[in-house]
């Protein structure tokens, strides 16, 4: 039998706000432990929670860039489980009511866009950080373990999708444009090495074409693109083998050991299914007036469509190109910062896609390491325009000022790069290059136009690449036929 | 009727500890309560919304500012057991 692949996923998403959820302590990665908390994160009695309005608007905007519809009311309630990360005996959620529902987001895989349904966005509260004592570091066989509660409280947003991603590499590409997404709000720095922004995956495997889900298995904590679908990728092979030997999958949580690239089930945390929820009575009900989602929907950032269409329209880039450009926030506004120096919008964009983005993967550096600054990039531009240098040693210098940050004047002052486009000083070479070559010159005039490369090449031999190539171009022929 | 295992089950999950001579009442107190609960049940309310919170309120929000957090020593001064400026737990999983 033939079977494919249904996965759900699950994201939680710290917002990037100033003070926690419920409390004014500050929100911030790391830092000496237990340094942010109060009798609110802390959980002491009597304690009571308050909204962070500006969560509340990271939320709003979460919910109306993923097309969700948000009910007019939502409430929050008590997720009781027993865990030392979590000092109230209980998480504050959303249950039953929760803020946003039925949105979804677009995505493209292999040169096809498919749609994953979202199934609901709703607001809660980060747990402590535990560090577990013992050898290995992990919970299992630890001797006791170690809670910092500076954590605690970080307003947490889920966003859940429908059961309606179908490959690892879909799995993938839908958690990279929801991350770029919520870049482009604003909302979260989605930094997943620090846990910014986490994924569980929900996985069961059903004969192609039928309606009923098979048993599925939750992977937790895919804390990378890369292990998201390396993950997916082997449970969906280990539950294969176990549907064709006849065998049946069992619902369960199951860990993947990106070392070793093994499965195996992880032990559950006890009757950790029965989280008894009831309506948080410390909270009033959220309402989201239309005044209030209209103010939120006007101070949304562009996202990446919009920007793409508008590169495409305004700027009359290719879609090629505009889709590039705007597959990262960051990259989009790299290239609007340099094109407030360079006009040439796709001179620009060539450069940045073809010599940047190569750079960034030749040696895996993020945008925000380059030491090339927008405005000096744009003044290298400006410099191959004006024939100040050529193209190929516009390259080179593109180099230079990656690995030192030196701006593209200082290096090609240092280095002697300048192109030289003096008539006389060309001519001087080009005369020295016909009298050394006489076979060649004689296989040009006899038709052989293709020969004038040869020459090109031993002028800018001569000048180590620094010749204007048009001059010389132009020079040779002329000097050749005559 | 609540048994002594269903007792038992919801001492474990609120981490109570109850003695078996209290099994008994406490079973029947939680009848009782149940009982109460069966005894609503048996109006119509299938036009009533739920009640969530009695009090007409909603919104009620505090700006986005941080303000000074505890001291660490202070914040730690509750917990029974603590080492490099955190709370000491013994082992969540047992061997």
């Amino acid at each position: 039998m033939k079977y494919e692949p249904v996965i759900g996923l699950e994201i939680h998403v710290e917002l990037s706000t100033r003070s926690k959820m419920f409390c004014g302590c500050r929100v911030e990665f790391g830092g000496e432990p237990n340094t942010r908390t109060c009798p609110v994160c802390l959980a002491h009695p009597g304690a009571l929670p308050v909204m962070n309005r500006q969560a509340i608007r990271y939320l709003t905007r979460i919910a109306l860039a993923l097309d969700c519809e948000i009910p007019g009311k939502s409430i929050f309630h008590r997720k009781n489980y027993f865990y030392p990360d979590l000092p109230k005996g209980y998480q504050i959620s959303q249950y039953d009511q929760p803020f946003a529902i039925e949105g979804e987001l677009h995505v493209g895989v292999e040169g096809e866009i498919f749609r994953v349904g979202i199934e609901r966005v709703h607001q809660e509260e980060d747990t402590a950080k535990n560090i577990h004592a013992g050898e290995s570091g992990r919970i299992a066989g630890s001797l006791y373990s170690l809670i910092d509660f500076n954590r605690s409280g970080t307003p947490l947003v889920e966003i859940v999708t429908k059961p309606e991603i179908h490959s690892p590499q879909a799995a993938r590409a839908f958690l990279n444009k929801l991350k770029n997404t919520l870049l482009y709000l604003d909302v979260s720095d989605c930094n997943m090495e620090e846990g910014s922004l986490r994924c569980d995956a929900n996985v069961s495997l059903k004969p192609v074409g039928a309606e009923e889900l098979g048993v599925k298995t939750e992977l937790k904590n895919m804390n990378s693109f890369k292990h998201l679908e390396k993950g997916l990728t082997q449970e969906i092979a280990r539950q294969m083998a176990l549907l064709e030997e006849g065998g049946k999958v069992v619902q369960q949580t199951v860990h993947f050991d990106v070392a070793s690239g093994e499965i195996s089930p992880l032990r559950s945390k006890e009757f950790a299914h029965d989280y008894r929820y009831f309506p948080e009575p410390d909270l009033v009900p959220l309402v989201a007036s239309a005044e209030f989602v209209d103010e939120v929907r006007a101070e949304m950032p562009e996202l990446p469509e919009a920007r793409s269409r508008r590169y495409m329209e305004t700027l009359g880039l290719p879609e090629y190109d505009a889709e590039v450009l705007t597959s990262s926030r960051n990259l989009a506004d790299y290239y609007e910062e340099s094109l407030g120096h360079y006009q040439d919008a796709k001179a620009l964009s060539n450069w940045v896609m073809g010599e940047l983005l190569g750079y960034l993967n030749a040696t895996g550096q993020e945008l925000s390491d380059l030491k090339v600054k927008p405005g000096q990039l744009a003044a290298l531009l400006k410099m191959v325009d004006s024939g100040g240098i050529n193209a190929k040693t516009g390259k080179e210098v593109f180099a230079e000022m990656c690995d030192t940050g030196k701006d593209p004047s200082a290096i090609v002052e240092a280095g002697g790069l300048a192109q030289i486009s003096d008539q006389s000083e060309l001519e001087a070479l080009i005369d020295k290059a016909i009298a050394d070559n006489p076979g060649q010159v004689e296989q040009y005039r006899g038709g052989k136009q293709q020969v004038v490369g040869f020459f090109v090449g031993q002028v800018m031999k001569a000048t180590q690449g620094r010749a204007n190539p048009q001059a010389v171009n132009e020079l040779l022929r002329k000097k050749l036929s005559g | 009727m609540v048994s002594h295992d269903d007792v038992n089950y919801v001492a474990k999950l609120a981490r109570l500890k109850v003695d078996s001579t209290e099994l008994d009442r406490f079973a029947g107190q939680l009848s009782s309560i149940l009982g109460h609960v069966d005894k609503i049940s048996e109006l119509d309310l299938a036009d009533v919304t739920p009640t969530s919170h009695v009090i007409k309120l909603s919104n009620v929000f505090r700006e986005d500012a941080p303000r000074p957090s505890v001291e660490r020593d202070e914040a730690l001064a509750n917990g029974p057991d603590v080492e490099r400026g955190a709370f000491k737990v013994p082992p969540i999983l047992e061997a």
